[in-house]
């Protein structure tokens, strides 16, 4: 698939949608930036480092701890289910609600969920799933997928709820954002008392106890896994940590590193179902573990630390390009500098050829990541792998003839005085159309936006043979 | 000002101009030889230099890459110091020429053998010439874009900054997003054209914003960008590389 030019230069000419995110992004940006200064947390640096080797090691001995967190899940009374692909994860939801009778299934935010398509699953089949968390509510009603792993909602304006909220609740136009969260929070608590299951993700999965580990900042997420009968937590394999003693590390990384909070609002550490005694809690507790593609990539020694990813969107707000298309231009459910690493691994580099390609390499991904992962390095990978399975014969045809010039420099310098020669201009200045001879589609692409210097009359290297003489 | 040996002879540095210098800008290489040579070194221009390669390394084409970096170090083996106006090629050489040549262990050697005597111009000013007074003089008003690889690949913040302070009547004003890309990035700048042209026009605007007559950076290529989305939008603000400023004498 080429890149959705048409889409992406739709998204740059919305100046409210540009303002939107620009502002969204970059609220979350500087708040980072503030939240882990030197000033505020010192030791940020052996932090990073410290989240990068635990991450590396799990990855490394993966086989090791999961074998450990299902020992651990079950001792709690939790049980875990293998899932190989998305199709599986999202059945096991499907078949557990026709078993237990269930018509109503509630959902906190979770991208793993998206990523199975799990509602696209669930509703077909007369089931009611409802996203409990207040921007996957808006994106439901107007039948949207995320724009941001964190903020998914971040695209759409006060007004642009009022709307959609007025559309399909039926309430009055409202662009107040405490009451647009009110009417939300009406509804949902009726869901999440007469639902029969609670769907949550995880942001971390702890083989020695067997919890996982749900943070967030609406209260939503507590009452999905603790209100319902039934809790299904689903994670991805890579979010396995080792012990319960490195949460605080992690714990430390995301919320800071996500919208700059020192901690979230809600950090619920869940294992197993309700014990006897205990006053609430579901009854039945399952841990779904996704490969969905995973083993694949750990297999994958030089791109393994794609892995190490932990979800946070700082590399999202970081990110320049990301900060200009938008979440919707990118073609999975993963967006941003991370979705351009992970998309082409998971959906196979046909998906999206285009996509390791749509970034200037500035590093801002690799400088925000928490956990050390060397994105711009993993999209040179990309890039170098789209070349040897696929090359653009034109584009291999160019710079096959600029190789060959530029170890000919005899060569390469006369014929740039022969250029500069005829074309080069005293005056300077900057030129916003090309000559004839010059219609390149290279210099038509570099036109489109912006002027280009008129060449001088002599290189350096030819005022430099000069000032010798 | 440690420039002189012992024996009283100049040390010798080479430079290695880049291809984008050599053919659209030879003002920032004539100004960084004159720099240089006012602090008494003497300038050496190999002539058989072309290309870093990183357009190819960066698009994929390592195959197309290799011996253009196999020239380069040919062509620099014998160099005390190569320096280079140029945080971006400075980087596809100290720290990309590794990659390229991983499985390669005779080259290998030779990269790791002249990294270490490969330097961006401001490093090279700061950190070996330890130029502290360059009897420059810019009397203008001028904000520093700080390139990506500069700053993020050989985290050079602070020394075009300090280069700066120590010129005569030259004004720096910060812009707030003096780090962000200015929406270059090589290939991607004509590939995704109107990505990278609405990149450039945040940065133009930030710009704009600082009153600035002059933006001042170590890499000529996001220069070009940012000075062709200035002229296209119609502001007369100039783009200088930061040789061209300390050159100057006003």
């Amino acid at each position: 698939m080429p890149a959705p030019a048409a889409a992406i230069r739709k998204t740059l000419a919305d100046a409210n949608l540009q303002l939107a995110i620009y502002t969204g992004t970059g609220r979350f940006k500087d708040n980072r930036t503030r939240a882990v200064s030197a000033q505020l947390l010192p030791e940020y640096q052996e932090l990073r480092a410290r989240a990068a080797a635990i991450k590396r090691h799990t990855l490394d001995f993966l086989d090791v701890y999961l074998m450990q967190l299902e020992s651990s899940v079950q001792a709690k009374g939790g049980r875990i289910i293998w899932a190989s692909t998305a199709e599986e994860a999202a059945d096991f939801v499907l078949g557990l609600a026709k078993e237990r009778g269930v018509t109503t299934i509630v959902k906190s935010k979770s991208m793993t969920t998206e990523e199975i398509h799990l509602n696209d699953r669930l509703e077909p089949n007369g089931l009611e799933s409802v996203e409990t968390d207040l921007g996957e509510y808006i994106l439901q009603l107007a039948g949207q997928r995320p724009y941001h792993i964190v903020a998914p909602a971040i695209h759409m304006t006060r007004e642009d709820v009022a709307d959609l909220f007025a559309a399909k609740l039926g309430v009055a136009r409202d662009t107040v954002i405490e009451n647009q969260a009110m009417t939300a929070r009406r509804v949902l608590r009726e869901k999440f008392l007469s639902a029969g299951i609670g769907v949550t993700g995880t942001n971390f999965v702890v083989a020695d106890s067997g919890a996982v580990v749900i943070v967030e900042n609406e209260g939503n997420g507590r009452l999905t896994h603790s209100a319902p009968p039934v809790h299904v937590a689903i994670a991805g394999l890579e979010k396995l940590i080792p012990r319960t003693r490195d949460l605080g590390v992690f714990l430390d990384l995301l919320g800071r590193s996500a919208s700059g909070q020192p901690l979230t609002s809600y950090t619920s550490v869940v294992s197993g179902p309700r014990r006897p005694g205990e006053l609430d809690g579901p009854e039945e507790f399952y841990l779904v573990l996704l490969d969905g593609g995973r083993t694949k990539i750990l297999a994958d020694v030089e791109k393994r630390e794609s892995l190490q990813c932990i979800r946070c969107g700082a590399c999202l707000n970081a990110c320049p390009v990301y900060r200009k298309i938008g979440g919707h231009n990118y073609p999975w459910v993963y967006s941003g500098p991370i979705g351009k690493v992970i998309t082409p691994q998971f959906q196979g580099r046909e998906t999206a050829p285009w996509l390791p390609s749509a970034s200037s390499l500035c590093g801002a991904c690799a400088e925000v990541c928490p956990v050390k992962i060397d994105i711009p390095g993993l999209l040179l990978k990309l890039r170098q792998e789209n070349v040897e399975a696929a090359p653009d014969p034109e584009e291999k045809k160019l710079f096959q003839r600029w190789s060959w010039l530029m170890q000919r420099p005899g060569l390469y310098a006369w014929l740039s005085w022969l250029g500069l020669t005829l074309f080069g201009r005293r005056s300077g200045g900057w030129v916003r159309s090309a000559p004839w001879f010059a219609r390149t589609a290279l210099l038509r692409a570099w036109l489109s936006q912006r002027d280009f210097p008129a060449p001088p009359p002599r290189s350096f290297r030819d005022q430099w043979k000069e000032r010798k003489r | 000002m440690a420039v002189l040996q012992s024996g009283g002879m100049p040390r010798r540095v080479a430079i290695f101009v880049t291809c984008l210098v050599d053919q659209l800008f030879p003002r920032a290489g004539m100004a960084m030889v004159e720099v240089l040579e006012r602090l008494g070194f003497a300038v050496d221009f190999p002539e058989s230099q072309t290309c870093c390669a990183q357009p190819a390394f960066n698009s994929g084409y390592l195959e197309e890459a290799r011996p253009v970096a196999r020239h380069f170090l040919r062509g620099f083996a014998d160099a005390e110091y190569v320096v280079i106006p140029s945080g971006s090629c400075t980087s596809m050489i100290s720290r990309h020429y590794e990659e390229l040549f991983a499985g390669e262990a005779s080259t290998l050697e030779q990269v790791r053998a002249l990294s270490p005597r490969v330097y961006e111009f401001s490093r090279f000013l700061v950190e070996v010439a330890q130029a502290d007074d360059l009897g420059a003089r810019f009397p203008h008003k001028v904000t520093y874009h700080d390139s990506c690889h500069a700053l993020r690949e050989l985290s050079l913040k602070e020394h075009p900054r300090q280069l700066l302070r120590q010129v005569q009547d030259l004004e720096l004003i910060e812009m707030p997003i003096a780090e962000e890309c200015c929406g270059f990035g090589g290939t991607f700048s004509v590939k995704f054209a109107e990505i990278s042209g609405a990149m450039a026009r945040t940065k133009v605007d930030a710009i704009v914003k600082t009153g600035a007559s002059h933006v001042v950076s170590l890499d000529s290529s996001c220069l070009m960008q940012l000075r062709g989305a200035l002229s296209r939008a119609g502001h007369n603000i100039q783009t200088v590389h930061l040789a061209e400023v300390l050159a100057s004498r006003g």
